[in-house]
């Protein structure tokens, strides 16, 4: 295992850093891999790799139970993790670090437990044009629940929210905002701390979608005043399966358990149950314990890195792409926000999205196609699919000039 | 590496689809929708008794689904309902059985190379499960999922 030192990195060492990363160390159909599906679900560090290898190997137990050593290791492993994430958002305390399976089911418990004690016939939830399925389809099975209307905030042909049009949505009605921090399918990074301000002002509460902000840029939730945010840890260089939603305690505290079972509970009877503190009222059933380990692992070795150092080299990929892809004949880049995460969504006149992904595949080059999980993004553009290049800090500038590359010899294919 | 995919007669069809039209007298239409892709097909068949007199479709994809909607509505004609269900299998197989040749399929063997990219089967059998949905009368949307 390659070991991260601060002062290598004083300047960005790309080169050294992916060598942390053994996934890319790899050759696809003969080339050497080019992994631009960040966004889909980032690669894993040896650092986490070896986290959740040692927990199965030296520290296997059940947590929160069990006075044993193993069971003692692995509850303070697990609930390192969730100071960890009070640490990277900035939370006040860890009763406000919820673990959920991901950020869809951080959105569905907001919406279930939160939803239906708070939303009546005639409230309105206000999301925007540029969700991602899961911030919007739990707040439509909520809005028919409880006959409550779901709102839309309108986007701009770069790709940005309408201020003056979510201004409008506003009203005594309005009970929840609940938008993206960054877009998936544009790279849009919302102006999330004014829109917060702006739905407290009319009364309502904000929760933050951060599934794309996490990974790469500092996210404070004290700044913003999110009242719920939610991130996913394989996006943060984590494992899949474990995410986490953060919650002001006075809301989660007002708020009834998600689900029932095991670890949620203070007394358990027939007659009555009494429920467990914060956070672990959210927590029924033993929980993803060697994904938690690995999401502190991820979040530890991010900060070993330095979001910030992350966020600026990012941003001169972004630079550097979008110059490239401009530069190609026929080629038109979806999302072009003034304000944008290391994301380049495209068409090609005449190509379809597949066929460009496909040819890049036989390149080694790993792109997204198809909707992203946000249709009506795609409506928006009238396009039914893009192809998706989403960075992250251990890309290259060589791989983006391979993508150029790859996109010219698509271009000759189906000229 | 490309060329054992997207082989000359495929990158011809998807260039220069054959019958892509509406038809206005068609006995029978169907429309095929691919949630992965947001692919949409409508299909239109004209029969003649039990027999394929003409087939046209409309609607644009990826470079293999619409080639394989051209290839399908050329070699549909002149097919009873049972011949071109027959051939519907035969097309299937050859997409997901590795020992399957071709027997029978004439041109549509060219799909074979897409047997290696199973992301790509759907692609390939939008305008075929359409077909399936056209001759058995069902008038719904037909989906790959």
């Amino acid at each position: 295992m390659s070991a991260l030192s601060t002062d290598i990195l004083t300047a960005f060492d790309v080169e050294k850093l992916r060598e942390d990363f053994p996934v890319l160390k790899q050759q696809i159909h003969g080339k050497p891999l080019v992994y631009m599906d960040s966004a889909a679900t980032a690669q894993k560090p040896y650092a986490v790799i070896e986290a959740i290898r040692r927990f199965y190997e030296v520290d296997c137990a059940n947590i929160h139970r069990g006075v044993h050593e193993l069971s003692q290791r692995s509850t303070a492993a697990y609930e390192q993790t969730r100071t960890r994430a009070r640490e990277f958002l900035n939370a006040a305390s860890d009763a406000e670090i919820v673990f959920v399976r991901g950020t869809t089911e951080a959105v569905n418990l907001v919406a279930s437990s939160w939803g239906h004690r708070n939303v009546k016939a005639g409230d309105e939830i206000v999301i925007s044009a540029m969700e991602h399925h899961s911030n919007i389809v739990p707040w439509q099975m909520l809005c028919e629940a409880r006959d409550a209307r779901l709102r839309v905030i309108p986007m701009s042909d770069r790709g940005e929210l309408i201020l003056e049009e979510y201004e409008k949505l506003l009203n005594p009605r309005t009970r929840m905002v609940a938008v993206a921090h960054i877009s998936n399918a544009l790279g849009t990074v919302n102006p999330v701390a004014e829109m917060i301000a702006m739905a407290h002002r009319a009364g309502a509460l904000a929760l933050i979608d951060g599934a794309q902000a996490a990974p790469h840029l500092a996210v404070d939730v004290r700044a913003l005043d999110a009242d719920f945010y939610a991130f996913s840890g394989h996006k943060v260089l984590g494992p899949t399966g474990i995410g986490i939603l953060y919650g002001k305690q006075a809301l989660l505290e007002d708020m009834p358990p998600y689900q029932g079972g095991g670890d949620m509970i203070r007394t358990v009877t027939f007659e009555k149950t009494t429920y467990a503190d914060l956070p672990y009222k959210f927590e029924a059933g033993t929980p993803n314990i060697a994904g938690g380990i690995g999401l502190g692992a991820a979040l530890e070795y991010i900060g070993r890195v330095g979001i910030e150092r992350i966020a600026a080299w990012e941003h001169e990929l972004l630079r550097y792409g979008t110059e490239q892809l401009e530069r190609i004949p026929g080629l038109r880049i979806i999302g072009t926000a003034r304000r944008k995460a290391a994301v380049l969504s495209f068409v090609i006149d005449g190509i379809h999205p597949h066929d460009i992904g496909t040819v890049l595949d036989l390149d080694g080059i790993a792109v997204r196609t198809g909707h992203h999980c946000a249709q009506p993004v795609m409506d928006r553009f009238r396009v039914p699919a893009t192809t998706r290049a989403s960075l992250a800090f251990y890309n290259t500038i060589a791989e983006i000039d391979k993508l150029v590359q790859g996109i010219h010899k698509v271009k000759e294919v189906f000229a | 590496m490309v060329h054992e995919l997207y082989k000359e007669v495929i990158l011809d069809h998807s260039k220069r689809p054959r019958n892509r039209h509406a038809m206005a007298d068609a006995d029978r239409q169907a429309e095929g929708f691919n949630p992965l892709c947001g692919d949409k097909l409508k299909l239109y068949v004209k029969m003649d008794g039990d027999i394929v007199r003409d087939a046209s479709f409309e609607g644009s994809g990826c470079a293999i689904s619409t080639a394989s909607a051209s290839l399908m509505t050329e070699s549909l004609k002149g097919k009873t309902r049972a011949e071109a269900l027959a051939l519907l299998d035969k097309f299937h197989d050859l997409l997901t059985t590795d020992a399957a040749v071709g027997d029978g399929l004439g041109k549509l063997v060219v799909f074979c190379g897409v047997r290696d990219y199973p992301a790509r089967v759907k692609c390939a059998t939008l305008a075929w499960h359409t077909l399936k949905s056209a001759l058995n009368g069902a008038g719904d949307v037909t989906t790959t999922e």
